[in-house]
């Protein structure tokens, strides 16, 4: 039996010096296997006693688990080895740039647009559109600006020929809206429109969105929350926002808006005029078959470039439409 | 309209300070735009008298006066050319600081001792006149600080008025605003007819009398004109934005100013016959006191006499007839003019004067006898002469008439949102001049002042509440309104999403003028010519885009000279299609593509997009919309011909997809391959409701299939005989590839197909393939001459 020890002694110097799974395989079947050499030792207990043969088994099997527990100890290690070694060989540099496309960018004065729509979108306004190329009537005489009227002067228009023109606002879409439906409206429409001047702070297209809220029972201190409101969500900032009396033609009581910019010199409040707004003109009421005794209805229009800039910081108009990629890129 | 606060304290004079008054100014609607104090600082500054002039030893230009500053007399050496003895000139003392911290000291001017400077009006910031010294009347005390001399503690206000505050265009006109705000009361000058002292009366016929409802002319004799306006005067006019000319044209400019009735006055000796107010005859000319010559239309309102044009009514006189130093005897004219008729006028001969501005906007229809008064006294009190009696044409039938207007309470409060006390109402009424000519409990009735011509309905009575109440001290409240739930197309996608799929692909959006450059549009869209805007901004924005490409490729051009080489660009907006009487305005979706397919890195390669990438793209934003867009080969003179798809939705034709034709290219002077898509964005985001088919439990078979065809045969071809052949369940079909080589032969090609086939209900067997198979194989080798590759 001093054989059984020494091929134990053997198996396990064999194993330890295993340097493959298949050099381990190939030990486990030298000395495991059917015709493997500690196996075979079972042989040798035919020649001896029954009352040697249980001990001498017993010894030829521990014999066994010995062998075979260094075997998977070493297997596991040497598997371990294969990862491991797989893993190295895998490594990459995870600081390197992805592959694939960027990512491109919309507009800033879409982006606004998307964010005032959502705005008005979520209290119930519906978005409308209509043509950019207007007629005198839709663009001017509805909206209560008739031929004569010195507002005409304050647009600068671009006309095709005397009764058609580029819009000059989005109110037309007001006009528009209400000749199609009946009130009650709850509506804005934002689109380009056109005047015909260029300079640093004018560009000949600009954007504008034009709000209209007709209801039977509706007043100046609705349009006053609905501005206000609007004003603070659109900056998300606690704002102060005043108004004052101004004058558009389709608007009366009508007034121009005004929000906190930081401070005069002396401390007092520095006003920005952002918008205009007022309560629907009963002359435009009449042009679209409204009844001005039965309904009421404010309405505001603002100009997109211009809240653009104040909310991004841009500091030239005319960059909007240079449509210079490094400027766009900064709106992703 | 600019103004002197001076001037209007005069008029109304509150306890506040400048600041808080220009505040309330604004808030009540009549918007500052700013100010500026009506001198440039400056201390040292005195009344000096000029006592001898004497030529300088060493230098032609210079001379040498001896200067009274009231206590003594000192040498000073002054270039200017109107420096003469007696003279009294602001004189700047040794000490003086001039605006612009200009700081006089004792100096030597070539070899000559100077002890200050004589001043003119622009080296003490009072306007830009450095003509010659600044003449001051000869009783100017001297020695007195010329701040205090000419009242120089004021300011220049500057009011932005909306064009229906007419009657804020004058001193009078604020005053009464700024009473109405202050509860502070405004003194009227002292206003009294002047007596006629002969009997000349003009001759005035008013043949138009719809467009002039009234006509006052006065002749006054013997006037003095060329003596100078009084400082005072001058000032003010000054202090106004208006330059001083001559006694009889600043006393009108005055008038105007202060009472807001634009005035006239004609040389007599120049006039013929007497005064007619008729509309110009065809082809008449006058020469205006501009100097220029303007042929009138007919539809203007002239003022003639019995031979010629004098003057366009309410716009600017003619030179003619104007009035000059030597005028001895003048006519004074005042009118009212329709606005209506007078709108544009002015426009139309490219002029915008003070006069037509007014009476665009509507002067007061009361106040014409008012001002000629005003004006005859001053005219007297300045020039001498004498006047004579006011001859006056009115037409009653065309004159407006007071209007009464009625508020009634609870429309106010509704429109206003909160109740205003009955008191609060009438007080503020009354004050703004709204006489209450008839009060029930719940209503009021005024009658509208001849100066208010724009209240004539009840909003506009509650606007005047509401803005002397305050808008600020209006309530807020939030609107209520019907929480109905509004439809939504499922089927109709946003354009948002469009936008948005577009930014995924890398694309930049872009938003380009409308109208575009007339030239390259002419090379992109040959076919089509952009409707032309009648006053174009310039000559590259003069007509309105047939295609969004215009613009897309310019904004290319712009970013490829900025060493931008990888571009992608998409736009959304309308195009500008004339067809017969109509003109189509289209919304359209465009994109152009150069550079790179990918941004350039080390995984990325460096390959440029072509073709197959954007139709990659459009393909998947059709499957996000729910569209079977169908590419088609075609033709398109901005793209090559070779590489070019027109797109359609069934039958409908939606857009192009192409590579830059390189001519085109070569014109428009741009690098690169440059890919170009535009679609008709309404067919392409209708797609449908998605509607649940069984999924089969059944195997897919596939099988592949490589055929040699000529190159003149389309994929869409072999798609379409491989579909009609395969059976009713082919799944799917792909090419895997496609190749072009020697080995094939010229004009060959082979193409490598996928073919996939399921059965919903049951495993399909392999004979049945195998005839779908077949029929395939026979059908393109027989309808397209394919052969199969080994």
């Amino acid at each position: 039996m001093e054989n059984l020890e020494q091929l134990v002694q053997d198996g396990l110097t064999a194993v330890k010096n295993a340097e493959s799974l298949q050099a381990l395989d190939q030990i486990r079947v030298e000395y495991l296997g059917k015709k493997g050499v500690i196996t075979q030792q079972a042989k040798t207990l035919g020649k001896l006693s029954a009352e040697e043969r249980p001990a001498a088994g017993q010894k030829i099997n521990e014999a066994k688990g010995q062998v075979e527990q260094a075997i998977n100890a070493r297997r596991a290690s040497l598997e371990e080895a294969v990862i491991a070694d797989r893993l190295a060989r895998e490594s990459i540099d995870v600081t390197l740039p992805g592959r694939g496309q960027d990512l491109g960018g919309l507009h800033p004065v879409t982006r606004t647009l998307q964010r005032i729509e959502q705005f008005f979108g979520n209290a119930g306004y519906t978005v409308e559109q209509g043509p950019e190329i207007e007629d005198d009537y839709h663009n001017f005489e509805a909206l209560n600006i008739p031929g004569h009227h010195p507002a005409r002067a304050m647009h600068d228009t671009f006309y095709f020929n005397p009764g058609t023109l580029l819009r000059t606002h989005t109110s037309p879409v007001q006009i528009r809206t209400m000749e199609a439906g009946e009130p009650p409206f709850r509506m804005i429409c934002p689109g380009r429109v056109y005047r015909c001047d260029s300079d640093m702070t004018h560009t000949p297209m600009f954007h504008q969105v034009e709000g209209l809220l007709v209801e039977k029972d509706v007043s100046f201190a609705d349009l006053k929350s609905t501005v206000e409101e609007f004003l603070r969500v659109f900056f998300e900032r606690d704002l102060q926002v005043r108004f004052r009396p101004s004058y558009f033609p389709f608007t009366e009581p009508s007034a121009e808006v005004d929000i906190e910019w930081g401070r005069e010199e002396d401390g007092s409040i520095k006003w920005l005029e952002v918008m205009g707004c007022g309560m629907v003109h009963p002359r435009v009421f009449e042009h679209c078959g409204i009844d001005a005794e039965q309904y009421r209805g404010f309405a505001f229009g603002l100009g997109v470039e211009r809240l653009a800039m104040l909310r991004y910081g841009v500091n030239d108009l005319r960059m909007f439409f240079d449509n210079d990629l490094r400027f766009l890129r900064q709106f992703r | 309209m600019k103004f002197s606060e001076k001037w209007l304290r005069e008029w109304v004079n509150p306890a506040i300070g400048s600041q808080e008054l220009m505040d309330q100014i604004t808030m009540a609607g009549l918007e500052v735009d700013g100010f500026e104090p009506v001198a440039g600082g400056f201390t040292g500054v005195v009344v000096g008298e000029v006592r001898s002039v004497a030529p300088h030893p060493d230098a032609d230009k210079l001379r040498v006066c001896q200067v009274s500053d009231g206590d003594e007399t000192v040498a000073v050496v002054c270039g200017a050319p109107n420096v003469r003895e007696g003279l009294r000139v602001p004189f700047a003392t040794v000490g003086a600081v001039l605006p612009g911290d200009f700081r006089i000291k004792k100096a030597k001017l070539r070899g000559q001792p100077s002890n200050g400077m004589l001043c003119s009006e622009s080296e003490l910031g009072l306007s830009d006149d450095h003509a010659g010294l600044m003449e001051l009347p000869a009783d100017a005390p001297v020695g007195e600080a010329i701040d205090r001399y000419l009242g120089l503690d004021d300011i220049t206000i500057d009011v932005d008025l909306t064009p229906n505050r007419a009657d804020c265009l004058s001193l009078r006109g604020l005053a009464r605003e700024v009473g109405v705000l202050t509860g502070e009361s405004v003194r009227e000058p002292e206003l009294s007819p002047v007596l006629a002292s002969h009997d000349e009366r003009p001759s005035v016929a008013v043949e138009a009398p719809a467009a002039c409802p009234r006509y006052l002319g006065r002749i006054i004799r013997n006037v003095d004109l060329s003596v100078a306006t009084p400082l005072w005067m001058v000032e003010k006019l000054r202090r106004s934005g208006v330059r001083s000319i001559d006694p009889a044209v600043d006393i009108t400019n005055y008038v105007m100013l202060e009472l807001g009735q634009p005035l006239h006055a004609f040389d007599r000796a120049e006039i013929e016959g007497g005064i007619v107010v008729r509309m110009a005859k065809p082809d008449e000319e006058l020469v205006l006191l501009d100097g220029q010559t303007v042929k009138l239309t007919p539809d203007t309102l002239v003022i003639a006499d019995h031979a010629k044009p004098l003057a366009i009514a309410g716009v600017m006189g003619g030179e003619h007839s104007g009035v000059t130093g030597k005028t001895r005897d003048l006519i004074l004219e005042s009118a009212w003019f329709e606005p209506v008729a007078m709108a544009g006028k002015a426009r139309e001969y490219g002029l915008h004067t003070d006069a037509s501005h007014r009476f665009e906007r509507g002067v007061d229809y009361e106040l014409a006898r008012t001002a000629m008064e005003r004006a005859t006294a001053l005219l007297l009190a300045i020039t001498g002469g004498e006047a004579g009696e006011v001859v006056e044409v009115a037409s009653d039938e065309h004159l407006p008439r007071a209007e009464q207007v009625t508020l009634r309470a609870d429309r106010l409060n509704a429109v206003l949102g909160m109740t205003i006390d009955a008191a609060r109402v009438e007080d503020i009424l009354t004050r703004l001049g709204l006489h209450i000519v008839d009060q029930t409990g719940d209503r009021w009735t005024v009658r509208v002042p001849s100066y208010r011509p724009d209240i004539s309905i009840e909003e506009d009575l509650i606007e005047e509440v509401g803005r002397i109440y305050g808008y600020n001290n209006l309530p807020v409240t939030e609107p209520v309104g019907s929480l109905a739930l509004r439809p939504v197309k499922e089927a109709e996608r946003p354009v948002s999403a469009v936008r948005n799929f577009f930014v995924s692909c890398g694309y930049q959006e872009a938003i380009t003028y409308s109208f575009v450059d007339p030239k390259v549009q002419e090379v992109l869209d040959p076919e089509r010519e952009g409707i032309a805007l009648a006053n174009p901004i310039s000559a590259d924005l003069a007509v309105m885009r047939t295609t969004l490409w215009s613009g897309l490729v310019k904004t290319l051009e712009y970013n490829q000279r900025r060493q931008q080489p990888r571009i992608r660009l998409f736009e959304t907006g309308l195009r500008f299609v004339r067809s017969g009487d109509r003109i189509d305005q289209e919304p359209m979706l465009a994109g152009v593509v150069t550079g790179g397919q990918l941004p350039e890195n080390w995984a990325n390669g460096r390959r440029d997009a072509d073709f197959f990438d954007v139709k990659g793209e459009l393909e998947s934003l059709f499957s996000l919309l729910g569209v079977e867009v169908r590419f088609a080969a075609g033709q398109h003179p901005a793209l090559h011909p070779g590489q070019t798809a027109q797109l359609f939705l069934g039958d409908q034709a939606v857009g192009w997809l192409g590579a830059m034709h390189p001519q085109v290219q070569k014109k428009l002077d741009v690098d690169g391959t440059i890919l170009m898509f535009e679609l008709f964005l309404n067919p392409i985001v209708s797609g449908y409701v998605p509607n649940f088919k069984e999924i089969s439990k059944y195997p897919e078979v596939r099988r592949d299939l490589a055929i040699i065809i000529g190159n003149e045969i389309a994929f869409a071809d072999v798609d379409r005989v491989v579909r009609n052949n395969a059976g009713e369940r082919l799944t799917a079909l792909r090419a895997f590839d496609v190749y072009e080589g020697e080995k094939l032969g010229e004009g060959k090609r082979s193409l490598a197909l996928s073919l996939f086939w399921q059965h919903p209900e049951r495993t399909l067997n392999d004979d049945e393939v195998h005839e779908f198979f077949d029929r395939v194989i026979n059908a393109l080798q027989k309808e397209l001459g394919a052969t199969l590759r080994s």
